[in-house]
């Protein structure tokens, strides 16, 4: 049996004094997709953010181990270079640098940890190549300003190319779907799906099932108000797309009233 | 809470170039007289008209008032207080660089500038001005074969008379300002270049400052002459050992393109900034000018200021020629305590006249830095153009950011355009690029250098790899 790649156990975090996550536990093993829905507010990028390391937010109680190392203990860096990567779902923009010189910076930097050989342009420049077609990613992109003036969609495009370019051990990927277009999306989500190897775990948090028709997840998890208040397979998905959040909500009242 | 932490565990790095040379120097008694400005004329052994032009500036000097307009704020500065004249001591007359101290050619291997001209990377020409006076020049056969002269100022004031004669003060007279005259009265040595009609210099030309001996200011001159059709590119780079009481800096340059020639100038400014607490560091008070005196001549002006406690200086453009170009494109940091005021001034004189102005400021810590820009077309200026962008950059919440671009527009057909803009380094994309596995401080740099591509995208190709390092040097750890 092989060794969880995340376990996160009863967290607790938040923001301004604000308690946000109260007590989440989830397990995730090499290879798996998990699904974590739930209404707005419920937690889930807040959840997102404290895996990466976002110092905005403050981790009150539990634990969360990664590859059985003190995940919480690490500098967002630190965890990047160990394998977790976060697709934003407001990815920045950097006037000035171009992709390539940040995701070259980046690589290498991840390289250096692992005590692999840094890159040198022209092995970037083939590795880069070959990974654009996982998003059908444009070249003329990748020479310009980080996100600047890139559309919704491309911008989405090049969270998913970064993380191909990367290789990461554990994705979160944070409303990836949000304003995508149906086609917009069908690329996100076959590039994301082509990433998945059997070993590579990811987490996608998205609000709406319909990204899960195309991400078919192992596990769904349902956040509310800080707490995972339902568990399941893929068909939970489509329960809640016929039902919405609000049974969600009722059963919590009741389940948080018998309490 | 922890971003705190990191801001300062970051802090900033040291001055590197903050060593100071132990070197037996020929040092006049403090303080400034009629009589100083005689002796300093005398050490030179210089020329009659030269003690002349030095006595007109400090009559003026004396009938003139230290300018209070800047935002930058200073002790008074006591003018009786300072060395005028500092000179590495020599026995006799250098005749090539073997008989150049090994322990000052040991500074400036330590600064990575090596004067011996086999180590010399190909096509940079260096002359050296420590503390007060040149002291070697390179590759002066090799530009001499074409006519090319790049001396220091006391070798052109010697040799090539009719020249300077012609040219001193011919963009920033004595008269023009009370740090430019307090510099013509006493100045001490700089650069002289000249580049013949149609002669392309096949080399970039640099001069390095360095000042060493405590107390003393540094006063230099320079001036570049491109005749008719000819191009110069010139590096000017400076530094000075870490001291705890201020030193002043009071240099004028002066450029003058006539018909159809092109002067590139490019400054990497790194005197001592003073300690994290505002001790110490350079008084930078420097009056550079550029008359495109030509048509269709261009100069540019390309300035990467990171030193110096405070830094005044408004490198100009006086666009005479017809069709004539200025460009001043700038980047200005200001961490700790540092206080920059700095611009530019476009003067549109000539028809169809251009100016392009793009100025990068970046505060950090406790800096504050001003832009203070003139563009003024006058009633001639027919068809006369300017673009300005003047954008700021905050890293933290206790420095300060100032912009005062002033325009005058005499000619109804002039167009100007101004953009200017103030933002923070935002903490999304700080976390951004952690999140991609690249450190704060890596992350810091990257940043800024985006903000700043515009600018080093003008410096020739070594410099712009010297300025990106040396902003990562200024800034580490200014983020909060």
């Amino acid at each position: 049996m092989a060794s969880p790649i995340l376990e996160i156990r009863n967290l607790c975090a938040g923001a301004a004094g604000k308690e946000i996550l109260k007590g989440i536990d989830l397990t995730v093993m090499p290879g798996e997709v998990h699904a974590i829905m739930g209404p707005n507010g419920s937690g889930k990028s807040t959840l997102a953010h404290v895996l990466a390391g976002r110092e905005s937010f403050q981790v009150t109680g539990g634990s969360v181990l990664f590859e059985g190392k003190d995940l919480l203990a690490m500098s967002p860096e630190d965890r990047a270079r160990e394998g977790v990567f976060l697709a934003f779902q407001y990815p920045v923009e950097i006037p000035g640098v171009s992709t390539t010189y940040l995701l070259k910076t980046a690589l290498n930097a991840i390289r250096r940890q692992r005590g692999a050989p840094e890159l040198d342009a022209m092995e970037f420049l083939a590795l880069v190549k070959e990974k654009m077609k996982i998003v059908e990613m444009d070249q003329a992109l990748l020479n310009r300003a980080v996100n600047e003036g890139f559309s919704g969609g491309e911008k989405k495009r090049n969270e998913i190319f970064q993380m191909a370019v990367l290789d990461p051990k554990l994705a979160v990927l944070d409303e990836t779907d949000s304003g995508l277009d149906i086609d917009a999306l069908r690329v996100v989500a076959s590039g994301v799906n082509s990433l998945r190897d059997g070993r590579r775990a990811m987490i996608v948090i998205t609000h709406y099932q319909r990204l899960l028709n195309y991400i078919v997840p192992d596990r769904v998890h349902v956040l509310h108000a800080g707490r995972i208040v339902k568990e399941g397979g893929k068909e939970l998905a489509l329960d809640l797309e016929k039902t919405g959040y609000a049974w969600i909500e009722e059963e919590a009242r009741r389940t948080g009233a018998r309490a | 809470m922890r971003k705190e932490m990191n801001v300062r565990d970051l802090a900033t790095k040291e001055y590197k170039y903050g060593f100071v040379t132990s070197i037996e120097s020929d040092e006049i008694p403090r303080g400034l007289s009629e009589d100083v400005v005689r002796l300093i004329s005398a050490k030179k052994n210089e020329p009659e008209f030269m003690l002349e032009w030095r006595l007109k500036a400090y009559r003026r000097w004396l009938t003139m008032e230290e300018p209070t307009w800047s935002m930058v704020r200073y002790p008074k500065i006591d003018y009786q207080d300072i060395i005028y004249y500092s000179a590495p001591k020599s026995k006799e007359k250098l005749a090539s660089l073997d008989e150049v101290d090994p322990e000052l050619l040991r500074t400036y291997e330590k600064l990575g500038i090596p004067l011996t001209e086999q180590k010399l990377f190909a096509g940079v020409a260096v002359d050296a001005v420590f503390d007060s006076v040149s002291v070697a020049t390179t590759f002066k056969a090799k530009l001499g074969e074409m006519g090319i002269i790049f001396c220091s100022f006391s070798e052109a004031v010697r040799n090539h008379p009719e020249l300077i004669k012609k040219y001193l003060g011919s963009v920033v007279p004595h008269s023009d300002n009370y740090f430019a005259a307090l510099n013509s009265a006493v100045f001490s040595d700089g650069s002289f270049c000249y580049i013949p009609k149609g002669v392309r210099c096949p080399m970039e030309l640099s001069t390095y400052f360095r000042i060493n001996a405590a107390d003393t200011g540094q006063f230099e001159r320079t001036l570049i002459v491109a005749d008719e059709g000819a191009y110069v590119s010139y590096l000017e780079g400076c530094t000075a050992p870490m001291r705890d009481k201020n030193q002043l800096h009071a240099a004028v340059v002066e450029l003058v393109a006539l018909d159809n020639a092109q002067i590139k100038y490019s400054t990497v400014q790194n005197w001592y900034p003073g300690d994290a607490n505002g001790v110490g560091g350079i008084y930078n008070f420097v009056t550079k000018r550029g008359k495109c005196a030509g048509v269709n001549s261009r100069i540019s002006w390309t300035q990467v200021e990171t030193g110096s406690a405070i830094t005044w200086k408004y490198p100009s453009c006086i666009l005479q020629g017809d069709n004539s170009v200025g460009e001043f494109y700038s980047v200005a940091v200001a961490n700790n305590y540092q206080q920059a005021d700095t611009g530019t001034k476009m003067i549109h004189i000539g028809k169809n006249t251009k100016s392009t102005i793009v100025s990068k400021g970046i505060s950090a810590g406790h800096g504050q830095n001003t832009y203070r820009g003139l563009v003024k077309i006058l009633p001639g200026a027919a068809g006369a153009r300017n673009y300005s962008q003047c954008d700021s950059l905050l890293l933290g919440d206790r420095c300060g950011a100032h912009t005062f671009p002033y325009v005058e527009v005499k000619n109804s057909t002039a167009r100007l355009e101004h953009e200017a803009s103030t933002s923070k380094i935002g903490e999304d994309q700080l976390f951004y690029c952690r999140q991609r596995g690249i450190s704060a401080e890596d992350a810091v740099s990257m940043i800024v250098n985006g903000f700043c591509k515009k600018v080093f995208k003008e410096l020739p190709m070594e410099f712009a790899v010297e300025a990106q390092k040396l902003l990562e040097v200024s800034l580490e750890g200014s983020v909060g």
